[in-house]
């Protein structure tokens, strides 16, 4: 008599540190890579999307004013916290995905972290200059991060991708709303949780699971959202995203048809594309 | 039912009437205020609402460092809310301090935006009965159309009735022309059966508007208090045909609390007092969430901080 039934799992979105249910009160059934059935996940609608991008915002000054030390030290501590929960990570991974080898994803997801922990405060050195101009100033030019990003994440890769575009938004000093991958959404549920229970401040990261293609559009086109990364947007509506984006000039990055290779080496390029650039000109000899 | 003339005849016979009104049902008022918060407003409606509570906003500065400057910078915003859209309504009132009606006055003529001014040892009410005169005459003096007072929260506590409804009589001989608005300070009244009470006193004393909370003492307005009060004015027309106003004050920060308090009056006072002259909000960022949620109604796409004046 140990036919024990497994608890069906029903998950929450992750909004301002907290896990709520959907104000729509919709779920989904998320399936694994053969069809059967893995947990349901909440269905964010558009007024979870405004809830996030209210406590994104409330999370900017904190998050974008912290040293980069502090936030490099946070980043860190989340990779730890990953190294933790590796088995599980490597579960879900293998369940969404199908793949053979995801112990190796999942320590190229906690590699990441860790590359761009380190990052964090070097930003300033590499991306800042001292600038010769032809008069007496002292003029000098400092990365500064864009604001609140919402960033469509990638559907194939649930958590190597996630983590590939997460990281460089928040290592910026940004805070920023997640849709998660549609059809993939626990990889990402599991590291709200990371992120929950680590030292990064409730509202830094929203983390939303539902239909990508109906938030997209009002993240896109809400007037409080700086920025907007189109990784994973359906491909048939990027132009539409982008039309939408434009009515409030936000930063958009753009995606490639295909899905890159996460496991290639990051590079500074997420990073420089939700970093603004800001310029003092300082008077000398005085 | 006695006469209203004869409760106010002395102490005893107030005391006897204000104690006579039947008890509020804590788990009632409280079940129906947010029973009737739940009502979803939308499209048409909501962008009625909306507009309807711009116009009662008493767009307020209280603070220490008020300045001039401060307070034209909100005459502006009084005036034209939202500049991009004209169309927007001007909003119920500013209220400030009494050394800063005069600026207000001067920055608000001709534009049907009323001017209101706490009074009376603002907010706690602890002064003698000439200083609070005198600061009423000095706000109505220098243009005032309304009056916020403050009542003895320590008289009206230890059960001297009679001096807080002479109190307010005699402040609302010194408002003259000018609105009075009696401030009952609901957070420090602690019980319902109170807010009734304090509630009755100042409508038989002849204030124009009940005002729940300075907003400087917490809790400051709530729903179920709004409604107990609502339900003062509401019986006080049944009795006499006057209609006084309702105005909540403190921690109304944004639209949908706004949209629940219109509820709540449409449902327990009545249509009638959907209207600037009988209930008002006393708020300072409300306005900007009502400018921003209009934007996302016509705008089709939600709006933010970045297209509302900072104030």
């Amino acid at each position: 008599m140990s036919d024990r039934v497994t608890v069906a799992k029903t998950y929450k979105l992750y909004i301002g540190g907290a896990f709520p249910r959907s104000e729509s009160g919709r779920v989904y059934p998320v399936a694994d890579s053969r069809g059967g059935f893995l947990a349901n996940a909440a269905q964010a609608s558009r007024k979870d999307a405004r809830e996030a991008v209210a406590a994104a915002r409330k999370a900017f000054p904190g998050w974008s004013g912290a040293t980069a030390y502090n936030r490099g030290q946070v980043l860190y501590r989340v990779a730890e916290l990953l190294e933790g929960r590796r088995a599980q990570f490597v579960h879900e991974v293998t369940a969404s995905e199908g793949v053979k080898r995801a112990e190796a994803i999942v320590d190229a997801a906690i590699d990441r972290w860790v590359w761009y922990a380190g990052w964090t405060d070097k930003l300033a050195a590499v991306l800042g200059s001292s600038n010769p101009v032809a008069g007496p100033y002292f003029s000098f030019s400092t990365p500064e991060p864009t604001g609140v990003v919402a960033v469509l994440a990638p559907q194939h890769s649930s958590l190597l991708g996630l983590v590939s575009v997460l990281a460089p938004v928040i290592a910026a000093g940004n805070t920023c709303v997640v849709v998660s991958s549609q059809d993939r959404p626990l990889p990402a549920i599991t590291l709200s949780e990371v992120l929950a229970t680590s030292d990064v401040p409730g509202g830094v990261v929203n983390v939303l699971t539902g239909r990508t293609a109906e938030l997209a559009p009002w993240l896109a086109a809400h007037a409080d959202v700086n920025a907007l990364d189109l990784t994973g947007a359906p491909d048939s509506t990027r132009t539409e995203l982008e039309k939408a984006a434009a009515g409030t000039v936000k930063r958009v990055l753009r995606a490639p048809r295909t899905e890159p290779d996460w496991t290639r080496e990051p590079d500074m390029a997420r990073m420089r594309a939700v970093l603004e650039t800001k310029t003092v000109w300082h008077p000398m000899g005085v | 039912m006695t006469e209203l003339s004869e409760v106010t005849r002395d102490d005893a016979s107030l005391r006897r009437f204000l104690h006579g009104l039947p008890g509020v049902d804590q788990v009632g008022v409280e079940q129906r205020a947010a029973g009737l918060a739940t009502r979803s407003i939308k499209k048409a409606s909501k962008l009625w609402a909306i507009d309807t509570a711009i116009s009662m906003v008493d767009l307020t500065t209280l603070e220490g460092a008020d300045t001039p400057g401060k307070v034209r910078t909100l005459a502006a915003k009084a005036r034209r809310p939202d500049a991009e859209y004209p169309e927007v309504p001007h909003v119920g009132a500013v209220c400030v301090y009494p050394d800063l009606v005069e600026t207000a006055v001067t920055a608000l003529v001709g534009s049907g935006v009323g001017v209101a001014s706490v009074a009376t040892a603002f907010p706690s009410g602890r002064s003698n009965r000439q200083v609070k005169i005198a600061d009423t005459e000095m706000a109505v003096a220098a243009g005032a159309s309304e009056i916020d007072m403050v009542i003895d929260r320590g008289a009206f506590l230890s059960g001297r009735y009679g001096q807080v409804y002479e109190e307010i009589v005699a402040v609302k001989a010194a408002c003259g022309d000018a609105h009075l608005k009696v401030i009952l300070e609901t957070g420090e009244l602690s019980t319902y059966d109170n807010v009734r009470r304090a509630s009755w006193l100042a409508l038989l004393a002849g204030g124009d508007f009940i005002k729940t909370s300075t907003g400087k003492v917490s809790p400051a307005a709530t729903l179920p208090v709004t409604h107990v009060m609502l339900q003062a004015v509401r019986d006080w027309r049944d009795r006499t045909g006057q209609l006084r106003g309702v105005k909540p004050a403190g921690g109304i920060r944004n639209t949908k609390d706004a949209i629940r308090y219109l509820v709540a009056v449409h449902e327990v006072a009545g249509p009638e007092w959907l209207t600037p002259s009988l209930f008002r909000f006393g708020a300072s960022s409300l306005l900007n969430d009502l400018l921003m949620q209009r934007r996302t109604q016509l705008e089709g796409h939600y709006s933010g901080p970045d297209y509302v004046t900072v104030d």
